[in-house]
């Protein structure tokens, strides 16, 4: 284990936000059986009560694993050069077996999370909490992920010793090599792209089709969805380039650094948050039949659509931006 | 304007000290009016005033609110309702010490949202209204009994609700502060507010502003006829 | 619109309300800082320790040879040198001499060592700026200045005095300040160190990758050498700095622990008063929600204001007051030098390291007690 203070952070964190989600979960597992809406009891009272205990932790909790999602790249970061061969993140994340996995969870569970709060936004409006069944039955499912992502991170930290060989982004991103990263860099160039531009076009026309109509919620999700996928996949496989001006580099991680302006920060900030509105506009949609949301659910949609298509908006804009002032000429390549 | 149908309130359910405060009361509301809850202390006039209120929810039966049925709303719409239909006027007063009379009379609009200007603007008025704008910048703690009684009233208007809501207003006032309280409540009902008294003050009960008194005693309604 | 309204009116009242029981906001930032500043202080002083270290070595050759004699440090025969320099690859070879020195007049330890340029001005030196010289007559330790005359005391016991010809320039403190340069011969005669024989090789190479290959050619050719590669040592200085600024954290980990004991001794201990307020809040219209929004602005000023002043704090004490509380534990390499300034640094990465530390368990510690208050019955004050 390397005694970092980073690392001591995010164990800290991590300890935290379990601690509050899985206390959420229990008192989400008591309010799901005994909720009575149509009681009187002061039973009644207290779980009503409790419902705002476990949306405080949750968004606390939420707020947390933010930022641990980035200090925890960070922290793989500033490690690296503990580890020959390692120049950045990716390096370090490849030190051993439980490193990207963590990564991958993390981020799974901060799309999964937001899609929670959002159903609980939604849900606290409407005057008989018509959600308040489902939406703790899904706390409690998202509790084993979180837990998993504490434990992967652990095993990952701990294991973690100085001097251990790890190979550098250049060759897990090198063209040459077959894992699944290098798959995603030695994607066609031009296909790869094509991709990019239809996912944002689709994301586009069914947002404003949403907007106006009021038509394909979940198809909207599912754009944004692919859209998420594709753009992870094109940061590696072009955008990097052009940021690094370097045409074999694919690194994911190195656009956070100073060098390239923190550029990485903002993309994935607009791309994380876009795709957490967005499916949320998915979430809420089978639930607009219920009577007491069925005013309310349309205006929550509606500017999550927003929303959405504001944050792409701006990623598509930076990513542009990257590419179009980039002295990188792949034509040649 | 408010119904009650079968209330009853049960407390600390299930445990020994479990206690009914109110059995079975039905009871109607005529807006425009000022009603009078009379009972001596334990009653329950309290109970029921702060389920009038939307402070609390009775253990059974309905409560509605015009047409709105109001018993298993969850606390959140209870705030929101009794912000914006009630005004509240308490025994002990229950200014904030500490702060100025201003905030204290803006205090109930401020999770309305509302601009701070407007607000601002319309408590100065019903300041202005209770000969208070003088003191709109002291501290709660400096005004005398009078001043703080009418604080207290400006406090209930700020949101402009339908039902004026006063527990035992006159417990501490003197003589002439009481009968200058009933004064201002008839001139809010003539207003078009409602108004509902707990008090067990003859000087309240005896009023002419008052035009209907509900008895109550150990949580029951005592039958008109009985008081005659 | 009305939700930034809404808030803004929230904030408002938060911070009247805070100002209104300044004794117990006032207690609690003060202990609030004081654990930040200690928990800051140990990061700003672990990292900038390694940045100076790194500058340090950046200037270090790529690969130092040494040769063991029995397991331990020894000199090495000019001989070795000659041999290493044919070895392919290699660009140059430069025999170093240095050692340390221990000052018995200013109880300061000295880093001494040959600079080339003063072969033949024997009798001068130039040294760092953390050099110090004990006056005869004043009885007390001032900085050295060009023109000074340095007595050193020779292995026979002999003083001999340095004139110094300059002040080495300030690049990093931990590189210069506590340096002695001096001609090899006067090196030779301070410490009796053997004519043909250097303290170590620093070696500089045409192509890094080959390090690990001319490091394999070397021991194989000389058995009794160790190279050393720059990485490696820069890895275990910051290995070395990371652990001791680990510990260190651990350390006051008991410390936090006790700050958020009363922390929450503090949420849950309302006064009757506070109770009170709460109660009438609710009993006007106030929703729980609202409440807890009170209660998350009381948290985040309060925070915020503990937070710039730990920081601030540390950020004085580190790189101005030169770490007075903590150089013996986390510096850790000879004396304490004379006076010693690291270059400030900080970057966000280390405030939210900290803010992680420090905010989050004070958060979570308050989240409980808030709701508590939060959920006061609107109907209490009528019960009162």
């Amino acid at each position: 284990m390397i005694l970092h203070p980073g690392v001591i952070s995010l164990l800290i964190g991590s300890l935290l936000v379990t601690i509050m989600l899985c206390y959420s979960a229990y008192e989400g597992a008591i309010i799901a059986r005994d909720w009575d809406i149509n009681s009187g009891s002061e039973r009644q009272l207290g779980l009503e009560r409790k419902t705002y205990l476990v949306s405080t932790m949750m968004t606390y909790a939420m707020g947390f694993q933010l930022l641990s999602l980035f200090l925890f790249i960070a922290t793989t970061d500033a490690l690296s050069h503990l580890f020959i061969g390692a120049m950045c993140a990716a390096g370090s994340l490849n030190v051993n077996a439980f490193g990207y996995p963590t990564m991958l969870l993390k981020l799974a569970n901060f799309v999964l999370g937001g899609i929670w709060l959002i159903v609980n936004a939604a849900d606290n409006r409407g005057y008989d909490y018509p959600l308040i069944r489902i939406k703790y039955i899904l706390l409690i499912c998202l509790s084993p992920l979180l837990l998993t992502e504490t434990l992967l991170q652990g095993f990952y930290l701990l294991n973690l010793s100085p001097n251990l060989i790890t190979s550098c982004c250049s060759v897990i991103f090198a063209e040459d090599s077959r894992s699944f990263a290098a798959g995603l860099a030695t994607l066609p160039r031009q296909p790869a792209q094509l991709a990019f531009i239809l996912s944002a076009a689709a994301v586009l026309v069914l947002g404003i089709r949403f907007l106006r109509w009021r038509k394909g919620a979940v198809l909207f999700a599912l754009a944004v969805l692919a859209f998420f996928a594709v753009s992870l996949a094109s940061i590696v496989s072009f955008v990097s380039l052009y940021i690094y001006e370097l045409p074999t580099h694919h690194c994911p991680f190195c656009i956070l650094h100073a060098e390239y302006g923190y550029i990485g920060y903002p993309l994935y900030l607009t791309l994380l948050l876009g795709t957490i509105s967005g499916t949320g506009v998915g979430a809420l949609a089978p639930f607009g039949g219920i009577a007491s949301l069925a005013a309310i659910l349309p205006s929550i949609q509606r500017r999550l659509t927003l929303l959405t298509l504001l944050c792409f908006l701006v990623f598509l804009l930076l990513t542009g931006a990257s590419i179009g002032l980039s002295n990188l000429d792949l034509s040649a390549y | 304007m408010i119904t009650l149908s079968n209330i009853r309130k049960v407390y600390n359910a299930g445990r020994p000290n479990e206690f009914t405060a109110i059995r079975d009361v039905s009871l109607e509301l005529e807006p425009n009016k000022t009603t009078v809850l009379k009972g001596p202390s334990g009653s329950g006039k309290t109970t029921l005033l702060s389920m009038l209120g939307c402070m609390t929810r009775p253990t059974a039966g309905r409560i509605l609110l015009g047409q709105r049925e109001i018993t298993s709303l969850p606390e959140k719409f209870l705030a929101e309702i009794r912000r914006s239909t009630f005004g509240f006027i308490f025994q002990q007063l229950n200014l904030i010490r500490g702060i100025t009379v201003l905030e204290n009379v803006m205090l109930p609009a401020y999770p309305t949202g509302e601009r701070r200007s407007e607000v601002v603007a319309r408590a100065m008025a019903l300041l202005d209204l209770c000969n208070l704008s003088h003191k709109a910048e002291a501290r709660v703690e400096w005004l005398s009994g009078g001043e703080a009684q009418r604080a207290a009233i400006a406090r209930a208007l700020i949101n402009g609700p339908a039902i004026i809501i006063c527990d035992e207003p006159t417990a501490h006032l003197d003589t002439a502060l009481s009968l200058e309280f009933m004064e201002t409540m008839k001139r809010l009902r003539d207003d078009g507010k409602t108004i509902l008294i707990a008090s067990h003050d003859p000087l309240v009960n005896d009023s002419d502003a008052v035009d209907r008194i509900v008895e109550i005693r150990d949580g029951r309604l005592v039958p008109p006829k009985a008081c005659a | 619109m009305s939700l930034i309204e809404k808030h803004r009116n929230i904030i408002d009242y938060t911070l009247s309300s805070l100002g209104r029981r300044k004794g117990k906001t006032f207690a609690v930032c003060l202990v609030y800082s004081f654990i930040i500043f200690l928990l800051a202080s140990v990061v700003f002083f672990t990292q900038a320790i390694k940045r100076e270290a790194d500058l340090l070595l950046r200037e270090a050759p790529e690969m130092t040879v040494q040769r063991l004699e029995a397991g331990r440090q020894t000199t090495v025969p000019a001989a070795y040198a000659d041999g290493i320099g044919r070895i392919r690859g290699v660009q140059s070879v430069q025999k170093r001499l240095w050692g340390y020195y221990f000052d018995s007049l200013t109880g300061a330890n000295y880093t001494v060592m040959v600079n080339a340029s003063l072969n033949g001005r024997e009798g001068q030196a130039i040294v760092g700026s953390g050099v110090l010289l004990r006056g005869a007559a004043e009885g007390e330790s001032r900085k050295i200045q060009a023109g000074d005359s340095l007595p050193v005391k020779t292995y026979r016991g002999e003083a001999l005095m340095l004139k110094v010809a300059g002040i080495l320039p300030f690049a990093s403190e931990l590189e210069t300040a506590d340096l002695i340069q001096v001609s090899e011969r006067d090196y030779r005669d301070i410490f009796n160190a053997e004519a043909g024989r250097y303290t170590d090789l620093a070696l500089q190479v045409r192509n890094r990758k080959e390090l690990a290959t001319i490091a394999t050619k070397i021991v194989r050719q000389y058995p009794d050498t160790r190279p050393i590669l720059r990485e490696d040592i820069l890895r275990t200085y910051d290995a070395i700095f990371d652990w001791r600024g680990g510990l260190s954290i651990m350390t006051m980990a008991g410390a936090l622990f006790a700050f958020i004991i009363l922390a929450w001794d503090k949420a849950t201990g309302l006064s009757a008063e506070e109770k009170k307020e709460i109660g009438i809040l609710k009993a006007i219209g106030w929703e729980t929600g609202d409440i807890l929004q009170v209660k998350f602005w009381e948290g985040v000023s309060v925070s915020l204001t503990s937070f710039s002043i730990g920081i601030f704090a540390a950020y004085l004490h580190v790189f101005v007051g030169s770490s007075l509380l903590f150089e013996p534990v986390l510096k850790g390499w000879s004396v304490l030098y004379p006076d010693f300034r690291l270059t400030p640094h900080i970057d966000a990465y280390q405030l939210v390291s900290l803010l992680f530390i420090t905010v989050l368990p004070y958060t979570v510690a308050t989240i409980i007690p808030s709701w508590r208050s939060a959920t006061i019955d609107p109907d209490s004050v009528m019960r009162a």
